[in-house]
């Protein structure tokens, strides 16, 4: 366990709930849950195979103490972002964001599941984006592909170059982007100096709400 | 001057060599014949989209769109933002309200602005291109300069998540969208019933977990041909994508044999407008869509 992890779980020690609504964003809202289950039957990855617990389960199991279950379980990692749980909750919960947030919360703590992909693709994502202010579509499906290693990252390629040549051929996958080129900001400097102050003060809100 | 000017926010897919960038084409084309002028925040940053969320956490993704409000607010004074992809729309809309719903997120938002040299005194209104089309013009005004009707063909209008929901058009049902309908038929086109007009595509998802992401695209195409469907129809660049370029593994995986073209509105309604198939991006279609190459071309 890592060492975040192990002061929140002192600092909390059984209530699971709490933790969440103070530092999971949005998880104050998690107590209004009336388990209905719209969300559940409303999510489009849950009719494939791969969940343990959809929404409706995962707000319960937060209230009945499940820290180790729900933390680390995959479920939070297969939200599309479709907004439709949202949409539907007649509680009105925005469910979408409270898995984020959760989700969000688990990786803080370590304790997301290892080589997830989603949340690789999310690391992947932000990392790209915030290095020049823009993203680089090519240098972004590189990562994504070469994650497993070398070997499976050419194998993914082949599997994928019929797809990757279509976009060529419609100029709409810029090869130059592997080299450098494309677009960017011209303000690098200042975007990562407000990045950085801004994560610097949500490290500081959230340590806050812990010794209060 | 133009009859209506806007701070526009491109997002990173439609840069030039990008995956949408037939899609800027088509609006700019659509923009110079409705008479709106657009002029790109002057060095816009990425929205972060959806799926940043673990990696960005609350605060940061928030001071990104922050950037962009800042910018747009200092350089183009009284002008509405819009954009023309789903998720930057989203992106925007949500942190605005976060922004001016939260005095403390807000705060927070300025101290890390500072670094940057920027300041926000009010939030701009945030429009996707749609909303400008139907709430600032009005399907009347849109109508006007049709000169090709798209008659005789079909399309399924696939409106997708995000710009239904969690904000969506105002005015439309979550479940049952039809200002793309409308919009389709307002350039002459028909627009078929179907059931799964806005069934998510998987979005970022179809790079994490393409298993089922590919399921949910196989379910909107197959119900668009059973459907009597030509074409798909999308207002969002990660829809458009993801419902195009994975045909031909579905096809592989399914034993199905899909091979329908997936524009944009805005590639429809140049056409109608009189454009060429170069003004509307159609060489952008990786699937290329012949039926309106030869339209174009008469």
């Amino acid at each position: 366990m890592s060492n975040a992890n192990e002061q929140m779980a002192a600092r909390y020690k059984n209530n699971f709930l709490k933790e969440i609504e103070e530092q999971a964003e949005m998880g104050e809202w998690v107590k209004m849950c009336m388990q209905c289950g719209v969300c559940s039957g409303s999510c489009p990855t849950n009719f494939h195979p791969g969940w343990d617990h959809p929404p409706q389960e995962i707000f319960m199991m937060i209230r009945a103490g499940k820290r180790e279950e729900v933390l680390t379980s995959n479920s939070m990692w297969m939200c599309t972002s479709c907004y439709n749980c949202y949409v539907r909750c007649p509680r009105k919960l925005p469910i979408t964001h409270i898995m984020h947030g959760i989700a969000e919360y688990a990786y803080r703590l370590g304790l997301a599941p290892k080589m997830q992909p989603t949340l690789h693709l999310s690391q992947t994502f932000w990392n790209n984006c915030t290095k020049t202010g823009r993203v680089n579509e090519v240098k972004l499906t590189q990562s994504l592909y070469f994650k497993d290693g070398f070997m499976a990252g050419i194998k993914k390629g082949l599997e994928m170059k019929d797809v990757a040549l279509g976009l060529v051929k419609a100029k709409r996958l810029n090869i130059f982007e592997a080299l450098g080129g494309g677009h960017k900001c011209k303000d690098i400097k200042g975007i990562q100096a407000m990045l950085a102050k801004a994560k610097e003060l949500e490290a500081k809100r959230k340590a806050a709400k812990a010794v209060a | 001057m133009a009859r209506k000017e806007y701070a526009f926010y491109p997002g990173c897919s439609s840069q030039k060599g990008a995956s949408a960038s037939n899609y800027l084409t088509s609006v700019e084309s659509m923009c110079k014949t409705l008479d709106i002028k657009i002029t790109e925040i002057p060095d816009w940053n990425c929205c972060g989209a959806s799926i940043s969320y673990a990696e960005s956490g609350e605060l940061p993704r928030h001071v990104m769109n922050a950037r962009n409000f800042a910018l747009a607010e200092s350089n183009l004074p009284g002008q509405d933002i819009v954009a023309t992809c789903a998720a930057c729309w989203l992106g925007a809309r949500e942190s605005k309200e976060r922004l001016e719903h939260n005095s403390a997120l807000m705060a927070d938002t300025q101290e890390a602005l500072k670094e940057a040299g920027l300041s926000i005194k009010a939030i701009p209104e945030i429009k996707h291109m749609v909303e400008v089309l139907i709430e600032d013009l009005g399907y009347d005004e849109l109508k006007k300069p049709v000169k090709k009707p798209l008659d005789g063909m079909k399309f399924a209008g696939y409106v997708g998540c995000q710009t239904n929901r969690p904000f969506g058009i105002h005015g439309e049902s979550f479940e049952n969208p039809v200002y793309l309908d409308k919009l389709i038929e307002t350039v002459g086109g028909e627009a078929v019933p179907y059931d799964q007009k806005v069934t998510c595509c998987g979005g970022a998802l179809a790079f994490s977990e393409p298993d089922k992401a590919q399921a949910q695209i196989k379910d909107i195409i197959e119900s668009a041909y059973d459907n009597g469907a030509e074409m798909l129809v999308t207002p969002c660049p990660l829809c458009q994508a993801n419902t195009e370029v994975y045909q031909g593994q579905i096809n592989k995986k399914y034993g199905t044999k899909f091979n329908m073209p997936v524009l944009y509105y805005s590639q429809l309604m140049v056409l109608a407008y009189g454009g060429t198939a170069k003004e509307a991006g159609l060489d952008g279609n990786v699937i290329r869509a012949r039926k309106l190459e030869a339209f174009a071309a008469k």
